[in-house]
């Protein structure tokens, strides 16, 4: 039996699963927001990275037929689309149900409780709808692909055209409903999903089919095309594969845990390792000749050396204070109402950096209101920010003893291009023109690699064996 | 099951004479004896007996209080009185508890001063203590012996004389002033006989921790070893016995190859020596130490415990040369080592103690422990390529101590030396084959 390993990073902000084979390499990855419910949060993600794994195994299978037949390679990703479609279906079809008794327990009189009911089957029912041509018939791109972030954000725009009687009332009811919906453990049979996505994808090409011969220039896609009447055909094929990746047993021979909660984490204690070891091992794996690591993550920043062998040497983080980090730039991105993910494109726009004095992330959204007011450019305004966090990160990395040659950057924030620009020109100026910067593309999920490393490794933790412990006092 | 910490003989001469100190304190009024308030880093404990006077030690009253749950309310209203929040915490601890009715450790009242002994290393924030002390205590009468620096990293003959001449001028005119007694250079020779013994035993007994297991934590329990010396013991018979007894029950642990003692009882496995720079945090002691203890660290060598006199090169009180010494004594302390000193002090202890790790707690609101800390950390790292470790906290005021913060930092250095430990260990095997 292949022996496969698992490392989960559980951060402040999202939580982190990679599966790794025997030989290093990452053939799943998992990951969802971070709840208050640490264990969902960890075993959500470690389901992921396991689908994630069947997907990959399958085409690992194809890969002979996936690079004749182009189409076969579409199918499976819009396969895997239609799969995430089904979870968060699921997961709607939950919430639905439970905004429909917390308004029993909420309303106010029969009529308004009347009225929330259908709000509710109204609402639900449009993000249904949405949802499903979202990724169904859109590519996501760089939006997020958490439940939570989707729904809320889709609930908020339905709700906000409500009078005010019934706005606070059903904005209530979310907050109230959300987070027992997804602090709940949901579990999905593979091969059932699977099986389910290929019926939707199905239905999907044969819609095409017809819609593709009355009017050609809809759909001008060269895969999508070849799929257009051979569609039945590449199911077919797949399903012999498809049954072999879902009954194929992931065994896990090996896990660790690592993030700002891993102490919260179901796992025995010696398989629990600092998130410090674990970026820095899961970066030097990936670029061997890294000497520093910049870790910037939702509420912490890490600034590490390594040796050769990927073995931290010294590190610094931030104390007291998380301004510079994911959760400061969610604020901003709350504070101008916009997506995390705009945040980096749009300050990557600037015609200029205003130059923002705060380093508190509750005062620099004061400073932001403030520098709008006086005609100060949005995009300049991040700019500013940008660099303002990244300015905080290079104090941190002199702290830690500077950069060596070669210097990677990882974690969620390390995915924002903006702050990537600041890093390498001011990582560049203040160390070396020449200086190797490495980013990947896995970059947040780099804390979950090295642990999943470090468990294939088995490389006993400094832990305190309690129970041999207990055992000695017991004798002595 | 927690055991059941056995009090060693000589943690009950300590609170012995800890009582009996405090107890001749709270009777100074009735009894006439005069109360010198003054500094631990470079003090005059000796001279301060040689005029029969008691000491009062600011800085060690702020940090009982700080083990007694006590200085945050006693910030608060220090605050209250005036004094920012950047400001040094033990200040701030000491003059909110005079603000409370100056009651001490003990529960007794202390005597306001008659003298305030401003003989001070490192921290220029002790002037500022002081001049805040006599506004407390009008007239009270002050003198100020200033040390210099080893800028140069040597004591030059001319910061000797300097010294003495202000020794002479300065300080024992006003001791003789304020006791009322005359000078008598022989009587402070023979009390620094007594420091001179002392001071051997106390280079013996941190030496002990060259042995594997350490049978004492050189920083948690030698915070209390250093006790008496820093509460003005030094030079007292009761102190050459204390340490006498402490070595003695010492030497035991090391016949018997023991660790050190923890608050939950013995320490069974040495996984971690460390080398630890920067002050305790107070407040919260015992769950700091425990953050140690659980992990198998002991602390072989701490410079915190050198601040009231460095004894490693060498340097003994001079019975011959009571002035001159006294001069180099206080030219000696830590904090008053330029920072190559120190570095090279550190690095003497993490090589002679065979370190695991070097550590430093550096501390939020003391600038004069703080500043170098990093140049150290990465010197060190350079020179000896030890790991190195970094974390913050504050003395006495609790609400900069932040305990998931710290465990998260020293989960992942002991991790780290852990890793190095085996990776080592497999390297050498390597090597072997």
């Amino acid at each position: 039996m292949k022996k496969y390993y698992l490392g989960i990073d559980l951060g402040s902000t999202t939580s982190k699963a990679v599966i790794i084979d025997e030989q290093d390499n990452i053939i799943g990855r998992g990951i969802t927001n971070t709840r208050s419910n640490y264990e969902v949060a960890a075993e959500i993600a470690k389901q992921s990275a396991i689908y994630n794994a069947r997907f990959y195994l399958l085409q690992n299978r194809l890969s002979d037929i996936i690079e004749r037949h182009p189409e076969y390679r579409r199918y499976i990703k819009e396969m895997e689309d239609a799969f995430q479609y089904l979870q968060f279906s699921n997961r709607l079809e939950w919430l639905r149900r439970q905004l429909l008794q917390t308004a029993g327990e909420t309303a106010k009189s029969e009529a308004s409780h009347h009225t929330m009911l259908a709000e509710v089957e109204r609402i639900t029912g449009e993000i249904q709808e949405e949802v499903k041509v979202d990724y169904l018939e859109r590519d996501l791109g760089s939006k997020s692909q958490f439940f939570r972030d989707i729904v809320g954000e889709k609930y908020n725009e339905k709700v906000s055209c409500l009078s005010k009687e019934l706005f606070e009332p059903m904005m209530l009811l979310f907050d109230k409903s959300i987070n027992p919906v997804e602090n709940e453990m949901i579990s999905f049979q593979f091969k059932h999903l699977v099986e389910e996505s290929m019926a939707l994808l199905n239905a999907k090409y044969a819609n095409l089919a017809d819609v593709g011969n009355a009017d050609e220039s809809v759909h001008f896609d060269a895969e999508l095309n070849l799929l257009k009447g051979n569609y039945q055909r590449v199911s077919d094929s797949l399903k012999e594969h498809i049954n072999y990746v879902s009954e194929e047993e992931f065994h896990i021979a090996g896990m660790v845990g690592t993030g700002y909660g891993r102490a919260l984490l179901p796992f025995p204690e010696n398989c629990i390792k600092s998130e410090i070891l674990c970026h820095a091992f899961g970066a030097h794996a990936v670029f061997p000749n890294t000497r520093t690591v910049l870790d910037i993550g939702g509420q912490d920043t890490k600034a590490i050396q390594v040796d050769q062998y990927g073995l931290v040497t010294s590190f610094h983080m931030n104390d007291r204070c998380a301004a510079g980090c994911g959760r400061y730039l969610g604020y901003i991105a709350d504070e101008l109402n916009i997506s995390l993910n705009e945040l980096g494109p749009l300050a990557l726009e600037a015609q200029k950096e205003v130059t923002i004095c705060s380093t508190c992330t509750v005062f620099a959204g004061a400073e932001l209101r403030e520098l709008l007011n006086v005609g100060e450019k949005r995009e300049d305004i991040l700019a500013g920010l940008h660099r303002a966090i990244v300015m905080r990160a290079m104090s941190l990395l002199a702290r830690s003893g500077g950069v060596r040659n070669e210097f990677t950057f990882t974690g969620g924030v390390a995915r924002n291009h903006a702050v990537l620009k600041y890093v390498s020109e001011l990582v560049r100026t203040n160390y070396g023109q020449d200086l190797t910067i490495n980013v990947h593309t896995d970059s947040i999920f780099m804390g979950a690699l090295g642990g999943a490393m470090f468990a294939r490794r088995n490389i006993e933790v400094a832990l305190p064996e309690k129970k041999k412990k207990e055992e000695l006092e017991e004798v002595g | 099951m927690q055991k059941e910490v056995i009090k060693e003989k000589s943690m009950v001469l300590q609170k012995e004479m800890l009582a009996k100190l405090f107890k001749d304190l709270s009777q100074a009024h009735e009894t006439g004896k005069k109360v010198v308030y003054t500094f631990v880093p470079g003090n005059l404990s000796e001279l301060i007996h040689a005029f029969d006077m008691l000491p009062v030690y600011p800085e060690i009253n702020a940090l009982q209080s700080g083990m007694r749950k006590k200085s945050g309310d006693f910030i608060r209203d220090a605050e209250k009185a005036g004094h920012l929040e950047d400001v040094c915490t033990y200040v701030k601890c000491d003059i909110g508890m005079m603000l409370n009715g100056n009651i001490g450790p003990t529960g007794e009242k202390l005597p306001p001063p008659d003298l305030l002994l401003l003989s001070y290393t490192g921290c220029f924030t002790f002037m500022k203590w002081f001049e805040n002390l006599e506004r407390y205590y009008p007239g009270v009468p002050i003198a100020m012996l200033h040390t210099p620096y080893q800028e140069g990293g040597k004591i030059t003959k001319e910061m000797r004389d300097y010294m003495v001449e202000q020794l002479k001028q300065e300080v024992i005119p006003k001791m003789e002033m304020v006791s009322g007694k005359k000078f008598d250079e022989s009587k402070l020779a023979g009390i620094l006989e007594n420091s001179a013994r002392a001071e051997d035993l106390i280079v013996k007994i941190f030496e002990t921790t060259k042995n594997k297991p350490s049978p004492i934590d050189a920083y948690f329990a030698g915070v209390y070893y250093i006790g008496p010396i820093n509460t003005g013991f030094r030079g007292r018979p009761e102190a050459v016995t204390y340490y006498e007894t402490l070595y003695e029950e010492i030497q035991e642990r090391v016949r018997l190859g023991l660790g050190p003692i923890t608050p939950e009882g013995e320490m069974e496995e040495e996984r971690f020596r460390l080398v630890v720079e920067g002050p305790p945090n107070w407040t919260s002691f015992r769950e700091f130490w425990k953050l140690f203890y659980d992990m198998g660290a002991v602390v072989v060598a701490s410079t915190y415990t050198k601040v009231g006199g460095v004894y490693d090169y060498g340097f003994r009180h001079d019975p011959k040369r009571p002035l001159e010494s006294l001069a180099e004594y206080c030219m000696n302390c830590y904090t008053n080592l330029n920072l190559p000193q120190r570095i090279d002090l550190l690095e003497k202890y993490i090589t002679e103690f065979q370190a695991d790790g070097f550590l430093v707690n550096s501390i939020k609101s003391c600038n004069s422990f703080s500043a170098g800390q990093l140049l150290m950390m990465r010197q060190l790292e350079e020179r000896l390529g030890i790991p190195v470790g970094f974390i913050e906290s504050d003395l006495v005021d609790p609400r900069y101590f932040s305990y998931s913060n710290i465990k998260n930092r020293l989960d992942s250095f002991f991790q780290m030396l852990g890793q190095r430990k085996i990776i080592r260990g497999q390297m050498e095997m390597e090597a072997v084959v």
